[in-house]
């Protein structure tokens, strides 16, 4: 609990300014809808017949006359991009930096079990993605309802959650991989969220390549799917919830064992 | 009862050499010194000691408990001071200590203090603000604030200037009257000879010896440095292959010779009126008798060794 405490604290700055860009990004968004509702059917066509740009993101599946449609392009990619690479430095970073920083060596001297790291920094993990994912959906509740646009929640809360799924999903991974790091790698957590987001941009494209939405969680985030299902997509999801769980298990198994550098 | 107990602890990193079959046995209440070079293996013992690190054979006992990593029921009692002070950036020194003591689960605000007025050390300052030395002193108030039985400090009097090393070692010293045992590592040998009563050198990942300081010290040699007058022919100047001969020694008597134009310097460990003989038939505008440094201490130790071999 001392060092879920003290990680929030440490993490409270960055958590603050993620939550605001993402969160005023998206709010932006909302905000500037009504002014280009009328527009829309001429943007629709125009969007939709982009080529493979339109297949990257979904639009061709994307009616961009109703509010959710045009939301679930930009807040698929504001806050996927956003909030994944926000997770992925959270998770690359809570366990490496101690030794990047030499602080390994203060902390783990302390009458700690290394599994009680391992706890105190995943929570702290879960905490602030909760927490940012709370703040941001907050934000846009807020701006949808200062433009009265009237529209289907459901999807609208499905978006979001199955995004804050990614960023629990990213951060594990890197979270796993940390354990295995001598010196944090703020580059590698950057590169397994491009990583992720561009194999789901890929599959989009090319159908030859359409398996390749097993291996991201962005899979399970994109808003054409989430608007015509009205659910997630549960295989992609139990494979993200799975990929989830290694990560979190080999960062203890490994952590358990380390020599710290 | 026995602090710290090693038997055959090992620790290779790949195929480098970390520590080897190190047997050390430090006793409950002891002021115990660890010396060695820089890279000897100090560091790599401490931390094996503390489950940092995993010994790859041997075990170890710290405080009759067998290490592993993440002990709380060993570092529960263990004050440790890394060799590198280095806390979290944006915190302040009050900050620090709280999180120590937190993570221990006992308040220690009052021992905080009265640390932080000994060794004049503002609480309020950021530690990333900090120049080492102050860095260390919080690493100090760290390592004494919660009363430990065991004091594993690693280096810990560098960074910091004369007057609170003293004050360090006095702090060290009233702790070990009560009863804790204090084992620290240093490669200033003048520390060690102060303060402890046994001490280990370690070399190369090998303990080379482990005594009472007296004894430590009655074995090593001294460093004899001699200047010669200039222009004094009618005397010759003693080369460095000729000097076993001029002065009748025998060869293990003297070690590690330096000679210049007109100096000559080397480690003698032989008869003293020998060499007050041999002395006496140069013409020397200066002389030094010293005690060896800690180098030349280790330079012993390192023939002791090879004779053995």
């Amino acid at each position: 609990m001392t060092l879920m405490k003290h990680e929030m604290k440490l993490g409270r700055t960055a958590l603050i300014i993620w939550t605001l860009a993402i969160g005023l990004m998206l709010a932006v968004c909302v905000l500037i809808y009504p002014e280009m509702k009328s527009e829309m059917d001429s943007m629709t066509a125009m969007f939709s017949s982009m080529g493979a740009f339109t297949a990257a993101f979904g639009m061709d599946r994307i009616n961009f006359g109703e509010f959710t449609g045009f939301y679930s392009v930009e807040c698929g990619n504001i806050i996927g991009l956003g909030g994944a690479f926000f997770a992925a430095l959270l998770g690359i970073s809570a366990l490496a930096k101690e030794e990047k920083d030499h602080t390994a060596e203060f902390l783990l001297t302390h009458p700690l079990k290394r599994r009680d790291v391992v706890t105190g920094k995943l929570c702290s993990i879960l905490a602030q993605i909760l927490l940012l994912n709370l703040m941001v959906f907050l934000l846009v509740v807020a701006s949808v309802l200062a433009i009265g646009e009237k529209i289907d929640w459901t999807p609208l809360f499905l978006l979001h959650l199955s995004n804050a799924i990614l960023q629990l999903e990213t951060a594990l991974i890197c979270f796993g991989i940390s354990a295995f790091l001598k010196r944090g790698s703020l580059g590698i957590g950057m590169g397994v969220a491009m990583i992720f987001y561009f194999l789901n941009l890929v599959a989009n494209i090319t159908d030859s390549l359409e398996f390749l939405k097993y291996f991201t969680p962005f899979s399970y985030t994109e808003g054409a799917d989430i608007l015509a299902d009205n659910h997630l997509n549960a295989p992609f999801l139990t494979i993200g919830i799975i990929c989830t769980l290694i990560g979190g298990i080999a960062a203890y198994v490994k952590y358990c064992r380390k020599d710290i550098a | 009862m026995e602090a710290i107990k090693t038997e055959g602890l090992t620790k290779c990193y790949g195929k480098n050499r970390g520590i080897t079959n190190l047997n050390l046995s430090v006793n409950e209440g002891e002021f115990f010194g660890f010396i060695g070079p820089n890279g000897a293996g100090k560091s790599t013992t401490i931390r094996t000691l503390l489950g940092l690190i995993n010994a790859t054979e041997g075990t170890a006992r710290v405080l009759g408990q067998t290490i592993g990593t993440g002990k709380p029921e060993i570092l529960s009692r263990i004050g440790y001071m890394p060799s590198e002070a280095m806390f979290y950036n944006g915190m302040r020194v009050r900050d620090c200590l709280r999180f120590s003591a937190d993570l221990r689960k006992k308040d220690c605000r009052e021992e905080a203090e009265r640390l932080c007025q000994r060794l004049e050390l503002d609480t309020t300052r950021k530690v990333s603000e900090l120049s080492l030395g102050n860095r260390k002193k919080v690493s100090i108030v760290c390592a004494l604030q919660h009363k430990p039985d065991l004091y594993i400090l690693d280096e810990p009097t560098s960074g910091l200037d004369p007057l609170i090393q003293k004050e360090f070692f006095s702090l060290l010293q009233e702790r070990n009257k009560e009863g804790a045992t204090v084992f620290f590592s240093s490669h200033v040998l003048s520390e060690v000879q102060n303060y402890c009563g046994r001490a280990a050198v370690i070399k190369e990942g090998r303990l080379i010896a482990c005594d009472k300081i007296e004894n430590l010290r009655n074995t090593s040699a001294k460093r004899v440095s001699l200047r010669f007058l200039p222009g004094s022919p009618e005397i010759p100047q003693p080369s460095a292959e000729n000097l076993l001969q001029a002065g009748g020694f025998s060869p293990k008597d003297i070690a590690d010779i330096r000679k210049t134009d007109d100096s000559l310097s080397f480690l003698y460990n032989g008869e003293v009126n020998t060499l007050l003989k041999y002395l006496a038939s140069l013409s020397l505008a200066d002389i030094n008798i010293d005690e060896p440094d800690l180098e030349e201490v280790f330079l012993h130790y390192y023939e002791k060794g090879d004779d053995t071999q």
